[in-house]
């Protein structure tokens, strides 16, 4: 079983906190993540587009990264929330 | 003859007996200059704590107008603020809690022109801003004036913290070399956010700003705190320097301030 943590909009968009994927075998994030994808469309052009961190048990990764079984994946939004600095 | 006034002693007594700060620590909080980049949600909490601890001189960029739909969260303003500017109006509150602190406003719009001459003058940036091309803009800024950058960002029940040190940790493009397209993340205004939920991040903001400045405890250096407050839960990861990073990499192809909305695909206002 693999975890994949969601966070910030990502949570919010798929309703859940979570995803449990019961996969055996080593897989690449990147792969990892198209499971996802195809499990989860109302994140699908989140992780398609939305240059996301991902972190492979609480550590910074990428899409290379390998997993295995009982690895927690999180994926991480960037947030810009805070002041209102009107840029020009 | 004492660096401290009597009344000053008195004021940081709580500081001053605790040996990681004493009167040398305290010396150094009155002697930093703290820059806050918005008198917002963020900015609030983080100002008057900063103000409270004795920092001698914090700057405030902002030229915002306080609203009232700001004060379910911006602790700096109250209901006879609405209609002044923020800037103006949290030098009212910095002041009446303590004389002592020197603010110095810009009522003005951060950019790629003022940004590089208005960090020269602080040792460390404080950084609450709403929107994405500001956040690369004040990144690219601090790696290019070597400023520490105490990062927070919030979005509705959320909200991330890390300190963004030059040449010792990563820097925000290393988390996030693109931002997301236009429209994509909604913002505060669009999303909504939980008002005390600035009150955290603001103020762990204000612990990192006075630890760095007291050289105490691990700063959040290589961290980012991952903070959820609908199931009250800190995550932390572990963060690292890409060796390719454009801006803070072993070889840079971005030297200078770039165009930061043409990069977050951004139309002008």
């Amino acid at each position: 079983m693999i975890t994949v943590r969601l966070f910030a909009i990502y949570r919010e968009r798929a309703k859940r906190e979570k995803i449990e994927l019961d996969i055996k075998q080593d897989t690449q994030v990147g792969d990892l993540l198209e499971v996802v994808k195809n499990s989860v469309s109302s994140i699908r052009d989140l992780i398609s587009e939305g240059k996301g961190m991902i972190a492979v048990n609480q550590e910074i990764a990428n899409l290379d990264t390998l997993v295995r079984d009982g690895d927690e994946v999180a994926l991480i939004p960037p947030v810009s929330g805070g002041t209102e600095l009107v840029f020009t | 003859m004492s660096f401290f006034t009597e009344e000053q002693i008195y004021r940081y007594s709580r500081h001053i007996i605790l040996p990681e700060v004493g009167g040398k620590g305290q010396k150094k909080l009155m002697e930093a200059r703290v820059l806050l980049l918005g008198a917002g949600g963020l900015g609030s909490p983080a100002a008057i704590y900063l103000a409270a601890a004795g920092i001698g001189t914090i700057g405030i960029i902002d030229f915002d107008i306080v609203d009232m739909s700001n004060l379910q969260r911006q602790i700096l303003h109250g209901v006879n603020d609405i209609g002044r500017l923020k800037a103006e109006s949290a030098h009212d509150t910095i002041k009446s809690l303590n004389p002592d602190v020197k603010v110095e406003l810009y009522k003005e719009r951060l950019t790629s022109e003022n940004i590089i001459s208005i960090f020269k003058g602080y040792d460390i940036v404080v950084d609450g801003c709403d929107n994405f091309p500001t956040r690369y803009l004040v990144n690219d800024a601090c790696i290019m004036t070597d400023k520490t950058n105490v990062h927070g960002s919030i979005f509705r029940f959320d909200g991330q913290v890390t300190v963004f040190k030059p040449k010792e940790g990563p820097c925000y493009r290393c988390l996030y070399p693109e931002p997301p397209p236009a429209g994509l993340v909604p913002s505060c205004q669009e999303a909504g956010v939980l008002g005390v939920l600035p009150g955290i991040i603001g103020t762990l903001q204000a612990v990192e700003v006075i630890k760095l400045i007291l050289g105490i405890g691990k700063p959040l250096i290589g961290r980012l705190l991952l903070y959820n407050s609908l199931d009250t839960d800190f995550r932390q990861v572990k963060l690292r320097r890409d060796i390719n990073c454009p801006v803070c990499g072993d070889n840079p192809t971005i030297k200078g301030l770039i165009n930061y909305e043409e990069f977050c695909g951004v139309g002008r206002h």
